[in-house]
């Protein structure tokens, strides 16, 4: 019997009894769509982290020099914090003297920030705002433009102008219906001219990046900051990623050497790359990638034994049909392979269905906002995977078929 | 049935033998089906039933044989094993020309593809295959591809006249009809013989002719006809009627009729 012959077979087979065939499959096709899901889950994030902490957060080929760790922090031991306490502060000392260590092209900028309530002629009592103190260096590392008025000078932080650049949502939240320009904002008390309102960036990892409020380091944003206790961060943006390390390791060297460290102690700051931001994620990849072979395994498992039986039942309700197709002349092998076939049918058209519906999760997720890609290795993925289940699961059943004795088969009703 | 096996005139050995031939009958185009001295023992927990206890019979090509007996005398054993369902515990089989009794399961397959074509009192067509589809069955088992399989299996049912109900489906179908596609499917291979268990056993009388005129036709445009029956009126039809009793063949005679016709 041709092979095509077998599947036109148990197509129809499968055809006559819609609804069996159906809830037979529900096993494989929550199985695989679990699949389809958790990767796209897995890998949307995977692209989104990559794209927003090399490109938003730290920005490219940029590192951050930090008292102690920002995102990587997840197994942080009380005894790692109470070091990292004791720390010296980051101090715009630190960063002059690391500006004046780096190469011509590198960029560089301080980046202080505090969440802080902020009020202006328009609104009180808004939620609070991310005030950040920078220096202009800031807006060319992060590729950060606005979208009306300007970003500020040079001059205006040498001279400590209290002007802010603000994010859309600020401006909308605070200047309804409103143009913000030379408008004036307080935060925490403090007044600022708005002179710029930054384009729409959106949100990532449950940051909200319209929510910012950029003034210069030297104006009064650094006290808005409390720059006193403790800079955020020191950015440095290495001219490409070949100087990366270069630059990486003269950073580490002026600092060491402003705290005179001996070459025996460790760093008592860090430089927190987009690796150790990708380490964090690293952690929590593991976990979805478990969770993505747990949960379709079950449903994979409970889907083969569920087509096992049924197998079973077609087998004992086809005991006439297979003697009929005997006495015509098939040999057990023909047997075995109709029941082989129609199990991965079965299955594999479980794992379509299962295909479907994980891509329907995957759009769900991704209108509302949570980023999903279906990777394509996970279709091949799901379509091998229905057919090994169907042939694990019907081989059983299929072998039972193909030693029926063709006499008493005939004999069955 | 005490009618055939006191038959005047053919009750001695030496007749019955110049009819079956069965010393002389050796395997191959004029003798399409030899067995010597076949036996078929079944095991019913731990005592041991025999069905048949030697069976001689020979069949020229183009002979019409009616197999006959009451139940357990062992003829539906030796339909399956004339059918190659099921092999002897001893003796041998040949079916034209090839050593069946001692074949493995795959090349029974093979040979009952080719070699045999069934028709049962039940008929056992796949209720939810359509007449052509149910005829095209063998043909599949022999490789054949799909257009050539349509036009052959077309070509059956036009021989048993249901050319006009090739779409139908079994229940769509009177149960004459239904043994037609039957028999249209155990032609459409060009078996060496055409094996018919108790083929009217499920039909009505009038229906019964209606088959049994289609077996007359089939035998003399020259195919090789063993029906298997328990009705005498059925048997009637054949041109040789082979009594077995106690898994022994009782008598084996030439219908009175038909030798007639044909001395």
């Amino acid at each position: 019997m041709h092979f095509l012959d077998a599947v036109r077979v148990a197509l129809e087979q499968i055809r006559v009894q819609k609804l069996k065939s159906f809830f037979t499959l529900i096993g494989v096709i929550i199985g695989v769509m679990f699949l389809i899901a958790v990767v796209s889950i897995v890998e949307g994030l995977d692209r989104k982290i990559e794209v927003d902490f090399a490109g938003k957060f730290l920005g490219i080929n940029t590192f951050n020099v930090r008292r102690m760790p920002d995102i990587n922090i997840g197994d942080a031991t009380e005894a790692d914090w109470r070091a990292w306490m004791r720390r010296p502060k980051i101090t715009k000392d630190d960063a002059l003297a690391i500006k004046a260590a780096l190469p011509e092209d590198a960029g560089w900028a301080i980046q202080d920030m505090r969440n802080v309530p902020a009020v202006t002629d328009f609104r009180r009592n808004g939620a609070t705002v991310l005030a950040e103190a920078v220096t202009p260096g800031y807006f060319a590392i992060k590729d950060l433009r606005v979208e009306k008025g300007r970003l500020f000078t040079e001059e205006e932080d040498a001279l400590g102008t209290p002007v802010v650049v603000i994010g859309t949502e600020i401006a909308d939240e605070y200047f309804p219906n409103l143009d913000p320009i030379d408008r004036i904002i307080r935060l925490d008390g403090i007044e600022f001219r708005v002179i710029g309102v930054m384009e729409k960036q959106g949100k990532s990892l449950g940051f909200n990046f319209d929510r910012q409020v950029f003034g210069p380091f030297d104006s009064p944003m650094h006290r808005v900051t409390m720059s006193f206790r403790d800079i955020s961060g020191i950015v440095v943006q290495a001219p490409n990623q070949n100087a990366l390390s270069e630059v990486e390791a003269r950073v580490r060297e002026v600092m060491r050497q402003r705290r005179r460290l001996h070459p025996a102690e460790p760093d008592n700051f860090v430089l927190e790359t987009t690796q150790s931001a990708f380490a964090a994620w690293d952690k929590i990849k593991k976990v979805l990638v478990l969770v993505g072979i747990a949960l379709p395994t079950v449903g994979l498992v409970v889907g083969a034994i569920v087509i096992m039986n049924i197998m079973l039942v077609a087998v004992a309700e086809r005991t006439r049909e297979i003697g009929i197709r005997k006495a015509l002349g098939a040999r057990s092998r023909d047997i075995r392979r109709q029941f082989l076939v129609e199990s991965s049918t079965l299955s594999v058209l479980g794992a379509l269905i299962g295909i479907a519906f994980g891509f329907g999760i995957s759009a769900i997720l991704k209108m509302v906002d949570f980023p999903t890609t279906v990777a394509p290795w996970s279709i091949i993925l799901s379509v091998a995977v229905g057919a090994g289940v169907g042939i694990i699961a019907g081989t059983y059943p299929a072998v039972r078929a193909a030693h029926l004795d063709p006499i008493i088969a005939l004999r069955s009703d | 049935m005490n009618a055939f096996t006191s038959e005047p005139g053919l009750s001695t050995t030496a007749e019955r033998q110049a009819v079956t031939g069965v010393t002389g009958a050796a395997p191959g185009k004029e003798w399409v089906i030899v067995t010597r001295g076949i036996t078929r023992d079944y095991d019913m927990g731990g005592e041991v039933v025999h069905a048949l206890r030697g069976v001689d019979i020979a069949i020229r090509r183009n002979e019409y044989v009616a197999i006959m007996g009451p139940s357990g005398s062992g003829k539906s054993t030796l339909m399956n094993l004339i059918g190659c369902l099921d092999t002897p515990s001893a003796g041998e089989y040949w079916l034209n020309g090839e050593l069946v009794s001692r074949m493995a399961d795959d090349d029974l397959a093979r040979v009952r593809n080719r070699e045999i074509g069934f028709v049962f009192q039940t008929f056992n067509l796949l209720p939810r295959a359509n007449a052509l589809a149910n005829v095209e069955l063998p043909l599949v088992y022999a490789g054949v591809a799909s257009a050539e399989r349509k036009r052959r299996a077309e070509h059956a049912l036009e021989r048993v006249q249901l050319a006009d109900r090739m779409d139908h489906r079994p229940n769509e179908l009177s149960g004459g009809q239904r043994q037609r596609v039957a028999i249209a499917r155990a032609l459409v291979n060009e078996p060496a013989i055409l094996l018919a268990d108790e083929p009217t056993g499920n039909l009505d009388s009038t229906t019964s002719d209606e088959i049994m005129k289609v077996f007359e036709t089939l035998a003399n445009s020259g195919q090789t006809v063993i029906m298997v029956t328990h009705e005498a009126d059925i048997a009637r039809h054949a041109r040789r009627v082979v009594t077995l009793r106690d898994g022994r063949v009782s008598s084996d005679e030439a219908q009175e009729k038909f030798v007639r016709r044909t001395t």
